[in-house]
Formats: structure tokens, C-alpha cells, sequence
């Protein structure tokens, strides 16, 4: 990366306007011009620096329902139950991690009755409980990766 | 069934501008006529609509997803915290405040198993780095935090982004 790409990261971060030539006013912002602010952004993007770029929609605002799960899973049955999860459309991210509640994922679905419905699925076919954890409060995080 | 969706104020035209930007922006020099056109409805009124859906927070954000790990920040710690209840919304605040931290939430305990109660996701360099700063984070707790833990993923089983159907 050098410095126009860290600039582009940096300033990327939030605020892309909404007007007809968006790129171009990006562009006046890191002092660059709007065909190299555009091929810039495909680059990060193809290199695997941004994971994405574009509106960030806000799944509760539209009506579904966003939520945290773990799971404690022995290690012999890990694979098995990674695939019962996995298979789940509902499940967008699942992780390993380093603790007693070994499996963490996130659920999104369209109401939280899918949600309950999903859970209920994954602890008939595991064997397992699933300890959800929908979030009660979210507090401001300004969005500040300064690279 | 009375579905949540059918009070959200998202109608037909919202949903197929949803559909067409979840993936992603077009990285053309006007994004938004490309959307238009690509879904047949004029681009006053996408960028209109898209506009209404950033005032109401249905967009969070329009911009770039940083790949922390891929950034240098291999080291992802979700940091765990007991804090008395009485004093969660206050203290959460101020962690989200905190330079460094990119989520914070609270979250249901689950006892005797899970007392934890906050969550703030930590990005660092190293698992040193990211100790620093739950060290910070204690800091600002103080006496209200009971017990913490880092967890830091092992192994990214799944990754896919968020979808709404049609």
C-alpha cells in the first residue's frame, strides 16, 4: 500500500457521499482525480485489503434479526457440528475461539421467530445447547482503522 | 403471521436498491445511475431513497469494510467483561469511545456459565497489543468489572456477508 491507498482506507471509513459523481469528490478529498480513485478502490478490494465497499444495511432496521450464539462443542464432534451450523443459511460469520464456548456465530434472519426457529434446528440436530446472545444495547464505536 | 418486516418502512423500491448495493457499490464513475439502471427506477430516486434509508439508519454507513487481518491486525480479541449492571450503559459508552475498540455491545449473561455481560472487539498487531489495550479497558472499568476474559478466533469456519432475500 502506499500513500494514496492508506489515505483511501482512511478516508473511506464513512461519509461516501451520494450525489452523481461520488468518486470524483472522494478524489478531491485525497488530493487524486476520479478514474485513479475508482481503479485505487478495485485494487484494495481484489488484493483483499477492503472486504467490501458500499452501504452498510442495518439487518434490525429492515425488520430482521441479528444476533451472537456460541455453542460448547467437544472436540472429537467439532467437525460434525461445524457442518450442521454451517449449513444454516441463517448463519453468516462462524468462528473458532479459544475458550470453554468454543463455536460463535452470528445469525441473521428476517424476524427474530426465524431466529428462535434456526437455534431450535441447530440444538435438535447438534446434541448441543446454543447460548444466544442477542445484543440489549449497541454503544457508538466511531470507525478509526488508521492504516 | 405478522412478520416484522411488514411494519419496517422498507417498500418494493427500497428493497430492489437493498438487493442490487448489499453485494457492493459499482465502481463506475456515477454508481448510483448504474444502480438506477440496473433496476429500472430513476436515479434521483435512488440516491432520494438511499439518502431516507442513511437518515433512518437502515444504511449504517455508506463506505469501505477495512480486512483487519489482511491490514496487519492478526490479532482479533474479543474482550469480555462482568460489569454491574447498574453502571453497563454509562461504562459502555466510554469503551466504544475508546480509540481502538470497533464493536461494543451488551449482551445477555448466561449463569453460571457466561457472567459476561459487555462485549468490545479489539484489533491489534499482536496478542501483547491487544492485551495493552483490555489492560486500558479495565482501566476504565474499574471497580464495576467483575471478571474478564479475551477471546481471540482460532479459525474462520464460515464467512459469508449479510443477505436479505427478495
Amino acid at each position: 500500500m502506499d500513500a494514496l491507498d492508506r489515505a483511501l482506507v482512511n478516508a473511506l471509513q464513512g461519509g461516501f457521499p451520494i450525489c452523481e459523481r461520488p468518486y470524483a469528490e472522494v478524489a478531491t478529498r485525497v488530493g487524486s482525480d476520479e478514474a485513479t480513485v475508482i481503479a485505487r478502490i478495485e485494487g484494495l478490494l481484489l488484493r483483499g485489503l477492503l472486504s467490501r465497499f458500499g452501504p452498510m444495511y442495518h439487518a434490525a432496521q429492515m425488520g430482521g434479526a441479528l444476533s451472537l450464539a456460541a455453542m460448547e462443542i467437544p472436540p472429537a464432534d467439532f467437525d460434525r457440528v461445524t457442518e450442521i451450523v454451517n449449513r444454516q443459511p441463517e448463519v453468516a460469520h462462524n468462528y473458532e475461539r479459544n475458550h470453554r464456548l468454543n463455536m460463535w456465530f452470528v445469525l441473521a434472519t428476517e424476524t427474530p421467530g426465524a431466529q428462535r426457529d434456526t437455534i431450535a434446528r441447530i440444538e435438535r440436530e447438534s446434541g448441543y445447547p446454543v447460548y444466544n446472545m442477542p445484543k440489549i444495547r449497541e454503544y457508538f464505536v466511531e470507525l478509526k482503522l488508521h492504516v | 403471521m405478522n412478520a416484522p418486516h411488514d411494519f419496517s418502512p422498507l417498500d418494493e423500491t427500497d428493497r430492489r436498491i437493498i438487493q442490487a448495493t448489499q453485494a457492493g457499490l459499482p465502481l463506475t464513475a456515477r454508481p448510483y445511475h448504474a444502480v438506477a439502471e440496473q433496476i429500472g427506477v430513476p436515479a434521483d430516486e435512488v440516491m432520494r431513497r438511499m439518502r431516507r434509508m442513511l437518515d433512518t439508519g437502515i444504511i449504517r454507513r455508506i463506505g469501505a469494510v477495512p480486512n483487519h487481518y489482511a491490514l496487519g491486525y492478526r490479532a482479533n480479541g474479543m474482550t469480555v467483561w462482568d460489569v454491574a449492571d447498574e453502571r453497563i450503559d454509562e461504562l459502555g459508552e466510554r469503551i466504544g469511545q475508546l480509540e481502538f475498540v470497533t464493536h461494543c455491545y451488551q449482551r445477555p449473561r448466561h449463569l453460571p456459565d457466561w457472567p459476561y455481560n459487555l462485549f468490545a472487539m479489539v484489533h491489534g498487531k499482536t496478542r501483547d497489543e491487544v492485551e495493552a489495550k483490555a489492560a486500558q479497558i479495565a482501566e476504565v472499568l474499574g471497580q464495576a468489572s467483575r471478571g474478564h476474559d479475551i477471546l481471540y478466533s482460532s479459525r474462520i469456519l464460515k464467512k459469508t456477508g449479510l443477505r436479505i432475500g427478495a
